[in-house]
């Protein structure tokens, strides 16, 4: 853990919700789900389709009311006061919350108003939230004219247009293609500078590239919640002796949680959180005379970890 | 109230920037203006034989009695997008994540559907203007009239936003609305029915007979009050409807 982590983990708490629950009915949408962003970060909300990332946000936002649970933001209760607790908030859903038969700047003009941004910043909001996402060229330009693309992009403008201190954005990729992917990842990863934002996707690398931690949910649960560096130290470690000893020696090592032999005298030692056993390995086996021939460290990918976590999910559901 | 202000003002510009608004102001012009000239005509062929009917008469009685019909038609057309198209395109997000309450969001569309209220009296109130040059006219009875007109389309709007509140489909709020309306239009038909319980309280109910004296050009608190009351029913109603969404 780097000193940029232990300075996140004690910066300002943004946003909070405790024991969020929603149900329709019967179903369960989201459950228990506790949730802590502080000043600075960029979370990634990763799940797969009808996990419940959606109702999350939309509960975050004061558009849903939870069924159970509170939300928090900036210490303000979502509940007892939604609009000083939403003036704080950004929001793009998964379809552009945009008007097309108006021009970007009437719209975003009309954004900035509806969140209170006093007229004599206006124009200086305007200007620097199409800078911020490349729309200085299509201003005075009917959204419903726009692309795709550009209609996400006015959809992220009118997210960040008041500077709240919180952007949340659902899925702000889809449907876009893979340039306009990478212009928007460029731009969430700009706007994590001066904002704290959540992103929900079901895009693995998306989240890799952008994302300071990861919150993986399935069926309305988070099953995990890392730093991204964390799934790096996850890892495990291949090793291989001319003279293999039994499995169970190696599991005793310092730092190793369990190993699994792999045939031919190779072994794959899962490590114990944050910790690298490879050096007491190299020291175990110049002690017993293993004859290591090969060692490295196998990084557990976030696809690896997603897989696992929701795949056990779909298991215990059938 | 810079809120409702504002959602006003964007409402208003969408409405006018959609050809509906300006299709139905030309259909509702020329409809009017035609029977406007067919009554004109008659009224100049028999002014004669009834000294005691003047032009205003004709214009505020008739002309305006005549468009409350028209009105009812027209109405449930602009009202039906507000709140039904928003949720189908998901931009009532918007909205809902802004720091604005519902109230102000209901308002906001509401006095928005004002400003194309306010497009059609203006449209009426230029027939009798074109008669200024030439005669007397009663002003203060068309001004009645005009009036009771407002207040009638006020309460249809405030009924069909509710409407429109309730589906995602924009027809099916046109015609839910529509069928509303002429419902508590004709709500009066059981006042008649002597045998029915209450029957005048009925009578009371109905949009059209409280804009019976507005025409005649009596002015009565209690019809302009019941306007009121009915429109802030429906907007009261919107809010509710709109809270139970997130709920």
């Amino acid at each position: 853990m780097g000193q940029e982590d232990m300075g996140i983990r004690t910066a300002e708490v943004l946003i909070e919700a405790r024991g969020l629950t929603r149900r329709y009915g019967p179903t369960v949408a989201v459950k228990e789900l506790d949730l802590t962003l502080r000043k600075g970060e960029i979370v990634g909300l990763l799940g797969p389709n009808g996990a419940g990332k959606s109702t999350t946000m939309k509960m975050l936002t004061g558009n849903l009311a939870p069924s159970a649970g509170e939300v928090t933001i900036k210490g303000i209760s979502l509940r007892a006061e939604p609009k000083a607790a939403k003036s704080h908030i950004g929001y793009l859903p998964e379809q552009p919350p945009v008007y097309p038969e108006l021009t970007v700047d009437e719209y975003l003009r009309f954004c900035a108003n509806l969140h209170g941004v006093p007229g004599k910043q206006l124009g200086d909001a305007l200007t620097s939230a199409k800078r911020d996402c490349g729309l200085a060229d299509v201003g005075s330009r009917l959204v419903g004219n726009l692309s795709k693309g550009y209609q996400q992009r006015v959809g992220i403008a009118q997210a960040i247009i008041h500077r709240p201190s919180v952007v949340i954005l659902d899925e702000p990729t889809v449907g876009l293609d893979p340039i306009q992917i990478r212009e928007i990842r460029t731009l969430i990863a700009e706007l994590g500078k001066a904002h704290t934002v959540i992103l929900s996707s079901h895009i693995l690398p998306e989240i890799q590239a952008v994302c300071d931690r990861v919150m993986i949910i399935a069926r309305g649960t988070v099953v995990y919640n890392e730093p991204i560096s964390a799934t790096n130290n996850q890892s495990s470690v291949v090793c291989g002796f001319r003279r293999p000893p039994q499995a169970v020696h190696l599991a005793d090592l310092e730092g190793v949680d369990g190993a699994s032999p792999l045939g031919d005298g190779r072994f794959i030692v899962s490590a114990l959180k944050n910790a690298d056993p490879r050096d007491a390995i190299v020291a175990a086996a110049a002690t017993n005379d293993w004859g290591l021939i090969e060692l490295h460290a196998q990084q557990r990918t976030l696809e690896e970890i997603f897989v696992e976590l929701t795949s056990t999910d779909v298991r215990a559901a059938a | 109230m810079s809120n409702i202000l504002n959602i006003a003002r964007v409402e208003w510009r969408r409405i006018f920037l959609s050809p509906l608004a300006w299709a139905v102001l030309a259909v509702v012009q020329f409809i009017v203006g035609y029977v406007f000239i067919t009554l004109l005509l008659q009224y100049a062929n028999a002014a004669s034989q009834s000294p005691d009917i003047g032009v205003s008469d004709v214009v505020a009685g008739s002309l305006y009695g005549f468009s409350t019909v028209l009105l009812l038609l027209i109405m449930p057309l602009m009202t039906m997008r507000l709140f039904s198209e928003e949720r189908k395109t998901g931009s009532i997000t918007l909205l809902f994540s802004a720091p604005v309450s519902l109230i102000e969001i209901v308002l906001g569309k509401f006095v928005g559907a004002l400003g194309f209220i306010f497009a059609v009296i203006v449209l009426m109130g230029l027939m009798p203007l074109a008669l200024a040059w030439s005669t007397n006219m009663d002003w203060g009875r068309i001004a009645a009239g005009l009036l009771g007109l407002f207040l009638l389309m006020m309460a249809f709007a405030s009924a069909g936003i509710f409407v429109s509140s309730l589906t995602r489909e924009p027809t099916i709020a046109a015609v839910g609305s529509f069928g509303l309306l002429l419902v508590i239009w004709l709500i009066n038909v059981v006042a008649y029915n002597d045998s029915i319980p209450f029957h005048d309280a009925f009578q009371y109910l109905s949009l059209i007979d409280h804009f019976e004296s507005l025409r005649r050009g009596v002015f009565a608190t209690a019809d302009v009050v019941y306007y009121l009351l009915f429109s802030a029913l429906f907007l009261w109603l919107t809010v509710l409807r709109l809270d139970v969404e997130r709920n």
